[in-house]
């Protein structure tokens, strides 16, 4: 981890403490056997991540990550578990025939990230705190940086976004709706 | 982190209330448990299927799937309002091509029915 | 970053904000007009992308395009306008070869040309991407747009199948492929491509930047099907409608191309040995299995689809040979070369389709050469160019990808590409030996103007760059990327 600034202190054992808790409901979301738990386990990662985002200051991230993440993705994974009758999915063990899999597929992805992100010695990009708080020279929150950013270096990505979201809402009509046919 | 304090507060209240109601409704509480009253209470009515036999219609993902684009929609509009005067006209206008494009999309939605029920 | 951008970086974008503006227009028109006027929404699709090209053609006299636009996100060079030209192309192809197809469909017409236009919108971008950012939000959309285009017949099975499959695993592509550039943001900290190499020109290698160039090599190789990112593209391939299928082979990978190009030959060019190598394993494992599952299939658009992947493995040879101007400019050479054969392919397939959805196989050709002795010919001559026999213009591509791999020191790989060119050479026959030598149905064969039209052009493509190559060659020679 990039040290010192954020997470020495009090700071660097709640860290510890958000991240540890978001990694075991991760977990938890894969092994749960009802579908509505593992959706409760993944609406507790996501809050715990958001915690952790505001506890590196990223203020704006967090509060991305607790609306759109903890607020509309899970509304949406809920939605799903209810359309697909969780009484039958609980009753069979469909989504846990593959742990012989994923037991060896595992280390071989996880061992060498833990290993480069644990020996590589990484550059001190936030050298001081306030590094992504900044709007030209002044010291401001984080979510009034990624507005500088956002609405002026990256304009049209931004405006491509809206044009992702309204493919997206297409999408959502044409393969949703059910009587979409010669329409007149 | 100090200004966070308030927020600790409210989770650790919010978090205090249902386990606390639960914790002394069990422990005050009288049991005398017969069929009747182990029913699911519907309002009166019998329970016809268990909580888990109920499938959600389809037409309830449209909605949700729309709900995530005009929320992801939202998010964009909230470092856009905190930095409103400093983006001046020019953000205005960018914001406003932004909602333009999203308005043909709403538009889209409405006129193919994605919003009614039938 | 500073916020400089000019009134003309607006100018210069000019071909992607009319087409944005048209998709716009045809999904009000789609609402308002109905299924009955659907030929006058593909018309006006059609009119949309070619007023797009003239934009781009505009665009390439305008003297301030040397310099990147909007504070480097963008960059309007001429290796942007080759693709900006190419992916509008597939899209004129593309929307020309659906008119009779989604007209004679239970489906509205008006969304599916939206969705075509703002997936080229996505395209366009693609090819102009300079900064991490704009390049990764550009592909996103042209993303999106494909999965619901794949699954547009939504009707059909295969169609539903095929927009999931390729969803879900092209949704994890791009986390793998976000991931990468996270990883190498962190270790540079900068977001734009010219930045980027001249941030690593003096750092050194480090596992991290190894690590983050390993998984966006890994994210893009799945856009472009390489083994073994290579699993959703025969289901897909199979189970979408065949306009959206010939349009998956060439626009997406055509734009996956440009950003593939640019990121690893303008950015990480300095650890050629290190990426070289994975690519090198790639585009071998990608060139054996594509031509061999190839042989197998009796589903003409799965054999295809294996023949596409094996395409792409041929043309990371041109990956490989980044470090002359010859890898480069071979798979440029190729990738126009392939719009063409490629595209003409799968439209004599939505020709000849008859058995309902989904159920092309090998002896749909049977005896094409009787119903229609054009068709025939013209679908021999896409069959010779995809397996690189002169005088086509696959021949003359795969020369100069095949050199490249030779100039670039990777000898055994330009072996093996011509083997397994020559391995290609079976299961193609097997199509022209359908046509030629097999009994079929007497049915007359029911083209339309525009089939015909798309299938004439590729046809032509296909033959001119085959024969007269050189003043292909000179314009693309000057489209390669600087360094």
């Amino acid at each position: 981890m990039s040290d010192g600034v954020l997470l020495t202190g009090g700071a660097g054992v709640l860290f510890a403490v958000l991240a540890a808790v978001a990694l075991a409901s991760a977990i938890a979301v894969v092994v749960a056997r009802s579908p509505v738990h593992s959706a409760l386990f993944l609406l507790l990662s996501f809050v715990l991540v958001a915690a952790i985002f505001i506890l590196q200051q990223a203020e704006f991230v967090g509060a991305v990550q607790m609306l759109v993440y903890a607020g509309g993705i899970m509304v949406l994974f809920l939605f799903v578990v209810m359309l697909v009758n969780p009484g039958v999915t609980r009753s069979e063990k469909s989504f846990q025939h593959q742990w012989d899999v994923a037991v060896v597929l595992l280390p071989i992805f996880l061992l060498p990230f833990l290993y480069i992100l644990g020996t590589e010695k990484l550059p001190d990009v936030p050298v001081k705190a306030e590094a992504f708080r900044m709007v030209g020279t002044r010291v401001v929150g984080n979510t009034e940086a990624v507005s500088w950013v956002l609405f002026r270096d990256y304009l049209v990505p931004f405006e491509v976004a809206s044009v992702f979201l309204l493919v997206a809402m297409i999408g959502a009509v044409v393969l949703g709706k059910r009587s979409l046919e010669k329409m007149d | 982190m100090g200004q966070y304090l308030p927020i600790l507060v409210f989770a650790v209240l919010a978090a205090a209330l249902p386990i606390g109601t639960i914790v002394i409704a069990r422990a005050v509480q009288t049991r005398r448990p017969n069929a009747a009253k182990l029913e699911p209470y519907e309002c009166g009515v019998e329970a016809t299927t268990s909580a888990f036999d109920t499938r959600f219609s389809v037409r309830y993902f449209l909605i949700a799937v729309l709900f995530v684009v005009f929320d992801v929609e939202t998010i964009f509009l909230f470092p856009w309002a905190v930095m409103f005067h400093r983006l001046g006209l020019f953000g205005l206008a960018e914001m406003l091509v932004f909602l333009a494009i999203l308005v043909v999309g709403y538009f889209y939605c409405w006129k193919r029915k994605a919003l009614d029920w039938a | 970053m500073t916020f400089a951008f000019h009134a003309s970086d607006w100018l210069l974008l000019a071909p992607e904000l009319f087409l944005t503006a048209m998709g716009l227009l045809l999904l009000g028109l789609s609402v308002a007009l109905g299924k009955t006027k659907e030929d006058f929404l593909a018309f006006l699709a059609t009119v949309s992308v070619g007023i797009t090209g003239a934009l781009v053609a505009f665009v390439a006299t305008r003297p301030e395009r040397a310099t990147p636009i909007l504070g480097g996100a963008f960059v309007v060079d001429n290796f942007a306008l080759f693709f900006k030209a190419l992916v509008l192309l597939s899209l004129a192809l593309t929307v020309l070869a659906s008119a009779r197809y989604v007209g004679a469909a239970p489906y509205p017409g008006g969304e599916y040309y939206a969705l075509l236009l703002f997936s080229g919108v996505g395209m366009l971008f693609m090819a102009s991407g300079n900064n991490l950012i704009s390049i990764y939000v550009a592909l996103e959309l042209m993303a999106l747009s494909s999965y619901v285009l794949a699954g547009y017949f939504k009707a059909e099975p295969k169609s539903t199948e095929a927009a999931l499959k390729y969803f879900i695993l092209g949704a994890f592509s791009s986390g793998v492929l976000l991931y990468g550039l996270s990883l190498v943001y962190g270790a540079g900290g900068v977001m734009g491509l010219p930045e980027l190499a001249k941030l690593l020109a003096s750092a050194s290698r480090s596992n991290l930047l190894m690590l983050g160039i390993l998984l966006i090599l890994a994210g893009l190789l799945f856009k472009i099907a390489a083994v073994p990112f290579h699993v959703w593209t025969p289901d897909v391939y199979e189970g979408s409608p065949t306009p959206v299928t010939a349009f998956f082979s060439v626009g997406p990978k055509v734009a996956a191309y440009a950003i593939l190009a640019r990121i690893f030959y303008v950015a990480f060019a300095k650890f050629h040995a290190d990426w070289g190598f994975v690519v090198a394993l790639v585009s071998a494992a990608t060139m054996v299995l594509g031509n061999v599952a190839a042989l197998l299939q009796s589903n003409v658009k799965r054999m295809l689809a294996y023949s596409s992947i094996a395409n792409a493995g041929y043309a990371l040879l041109g990956v490989l040979g980044f470090r002359t101007e010859w890898g480069l400019w071979g798979i440029l050479i190729y990738l126009l070369a392939y719009t063409f054969m490629n595209f003409g392919a799968f439209t004599l397939i939505i020709l000849l389709e008859s058995k309902g959805y989904a159920g092309e196989s090998v002896s749909d050709f049977n005896g094409l050469a009787k119903r229609s002795m054009p068709a025939a010919v013209v679908m021999l001559l896409f069959l010779l160019s995809l397996a690189g026999i002169p005088p086509t213009a696959g021949f003359i591509g795969k020369y100069y990808l095949f050199t490249a791999a030779m100039k670039a020191g990777y000898a055994w790989l330009a072996i093996l590409a011509v083997v397994m060119s020559a391995v290609s050479l079976f299961y193609y026959f097997r199509i022209a030996a359908a046509m030629f030598f097999t009994e079929g149905s007497p049915a007359k064969l029911k083209s339309s103007y525009a089939l015909s039209a798309v299938i004439a052009v590729c046809a032509v493509g296909t033959l001119v760059i085959g024969v007269v190559p050189q003043p292909f060659l000179e314009v693309l020679k000057s489209c390669v990327l600087g360094r």
